[in-house]
């Protein structure tokens, strides 16, 4: 028998086509041949699977009648979540909306650049720092400086090279920091500091904090033991406006001491950070200490304005005491406790000077 | 944000008995009373109307399976269960195609839809595979089969629609005919 007529015989079978005795013939087959009963299993399987295939697609044809009658555009139109006209707005048109924003914002920015108001970066701030002379020296200021220099050799003394800039700063603790500005030593390769007696070391740069301006060095250098305890203090409180104050740096190569007073609370723009103070400093004396009449320190000069006679600017001491902290904080050996003592009180301009002018330092920035 | 959608539903136990008796009046109306839900969800979720009807229609068909199998439990609202297997499969096929964005605009409440399988059952694979052979299976072949295993036309309709003078030809052709089906069937994966 041929798998056709099996298969034909299957069928007629499972749809009750037989007669009666062709029936028992076919079931005795079944019995004794397992093959023929696994050939039945095997299409009532595989025509079942057509019938419900046939069942599913018929479903799916009713389920898409159905859908037919449906007004799905309608539908939709009505179910959409429309936003507010705002984002709608956006979504239409945000290429345009961009484009003309930031053209707004291009010339708001232009006009101010123009007109002067980024003056931290333009002509009415100057910060403080002194390109070294001896860039432009000429060839006979040269001579002189290295007879000056073979000079300092012969007594022994510590030479260093002139830097590429240089600006003030002064001794913070006894213990070798020493506070400057931080646009006086950013980008430095390396920082030296010396003071109006010549001792010269070198120094790492151990913190800096850019928003307040302000650096930290620490001596690193096998010459350097310890200050003596610092004359001056360190003011926690604010000062007010008209304390007669003085500034001491270098603004050339020697030490120069300036006098004025405190001429407002707050910075340049109202600068929180700083006081406008009114004392004549020039490039060079950025990072000096800023002095009341009693000896404690108020501020550190940072920078002043070009296009206003006499208005300097001085980051408030209170901000060294934030640095300090961080400093504590930031390491494990390096702690820094503020000096609260000053034995400056009741002396003499000329006597504060003369103890304090060496804790202040020319610092050599070498880029 | 959200809007409800109402209309005149069937009740969740006629659906059922609609069902298991193949009622089209109550599948009609299962349809249109649901469907707008659905389409909220989907287009407000990056799809297209298409999209809605084919996420649907699957559910519809998930329902209708489970309801006849007798699987079927009442535990949640009828509502809530179509909801939940729309806004997984859309899930799905979302993150097939790479559109989705981690966030999905419900306006539903939903239940987590428990196994895949119900889902995507073995039979719906099979389906599948019925579907591809049968593509390739070609005329006359396929309208043979279907008309005779799926329509359950007699073979004497069919040599009459075909134009067969003897019944064995008929016969014969069919034969072949499911013997290539079965062949091109178990020929897919």
């Amino acid at each position: 028998m041929s798998d056709h007529q099996l298969i034909e015989l299957i069928e007629r079978y499972l749809n009750g086509e037989m007669n009666a005795e062709e029936r028992d013939r076919f079931e005795a087959m079944r019995r004794d041949n397992a093959a023929i009963e696994s050939r039945i299993e095997e299409h009532t399987h595989f025509t079942g699977l057509l019938k419900q295939y046939g069942k599913r697609i018929e479903l799916e044809n009713r389920l898409n009648a159905i859908h037919q009658e449906i007004d799905v555009h309608t539908l939709a139109e009505e179910l959409t979540v429309h936003p507010n006209w705002v984002v709608k707005l956006w979504r239409n048109h945000h290429s345009k909306i961009s484009v003309a924003a930031s053209i707004a914002l291009f010339a708001v920015v232009a006009t101010l650049y123009l007109g002067g108001s980024f003056n931290k970066n333009t002509t009415s701030y100057t910060a403080l720092r002194r390109e070294m002379q001896s860039i432009k020296r000429t060839a006979e200021n040269a001579e002189r400086n290295n007879k000056a220099i073979l000079h300092d050799i012969k007594s022994n003394k510590r030479v260093i090279n002139n830097g590429s800039f240089a600006g003030s700063g002064f001794a913070l603790t006894a213990n070798g920091y020493i506070v400057t500005n931080y646009h006086v030593v950013r980008n430095a390769d390396s920082v030296y500091v010396q003071n109006s007696s010549g001792d010269a070391y070198h120094t790492k740069v151990v913190y800096t904090e850019p928003a307040y301006d302000i650096a930290v060095l620490k001596i690193d250098d096998a010459s350097f033991s310890q200050f003596g305890n610092l004359p001056y203090n360190f003011r926690r409180s604010r000062s007010d406006v008209g304390e007669d104050l003085y500034t001491v740096g270098f603004p050339s190569d020697s030490l120069v001491l300036g006098r004025g007073y405190l001429s407002s609370a707050n910075g340049l723009n109202g600068d929180t950070v700083a006081y406008q103070v009114s004392l004549p400093v020039n490039p060079g004396n950025s990072g000096g200490p800023v002095l009341d009449s009693k000896g404690n320190i108020i501020g550190v000069i940072s920078g002043k304005q070009t296009q206003a006679e006499g208005a300097a600017y001085a980051i408030k001491s209170r901000y060294l005491f934030r640095v300090a902290k961080e400093i504590t904080k930031d390491s494990t050996d390096n702690k820094i406790v503020l000096n609260n003592k000053s034995s400056l009180s009741g002396l003499t301009q000329a006597q504060q000077f003369n103890k304090i002018r060496n804790y202040i330092f020319m610092v050599k920035v070498y880029n | 944000m959200s809007k409800a959608v109402n209309s005149s539903a069937p009740t969740d136990s006629e659906v059922v008995f609609g069902i298991l008796n193949d009622s089209d009046v109550i599948l009609k109306r299962l349809y249109v009373a649901y469907f707008p839900m659905v389409l909220q969800l989907i287009i407000n979720n990056n799809g297209t109307a298409d999209d809605a009807k084919d996420v649907y229609q699957e559910a519809i068909i998930v329902l209708y399976n489970k309801v006849k199998s007798g699987k079927f439990e009442l535990s949640s609202k009828l509502k809530t269960f179509l909801y939940s297997v729309c806004r997984k499969l859309w899930l799905k096929r979302l993150t097939q195609l790479s559109r989705y964005g981690g966030d999905i605009k419900d306006f539903e409440e939903h239940l987590p839809v428990e196994e895949e399988g119900d889902l995507h059952t073995e039979r719906d694979i099979q389906f599948e595979k019925m579907e591809g052979a049968l593509k390739l299976l070609g005329e006359p072949c396929k309208t043979i089969i279907e008309d005779f295993y799926i329509h359950n036309h007699s073979m004497q309709d069919i040599c009459e629609r075909f134009g067969y003078t003897n019944a064995d030809n008929a016969k014969t052709q069919k034969y072949k005919c499911l013997q290539r089906l079965k062949k091109l069937f178990f020929q897919q994966g």
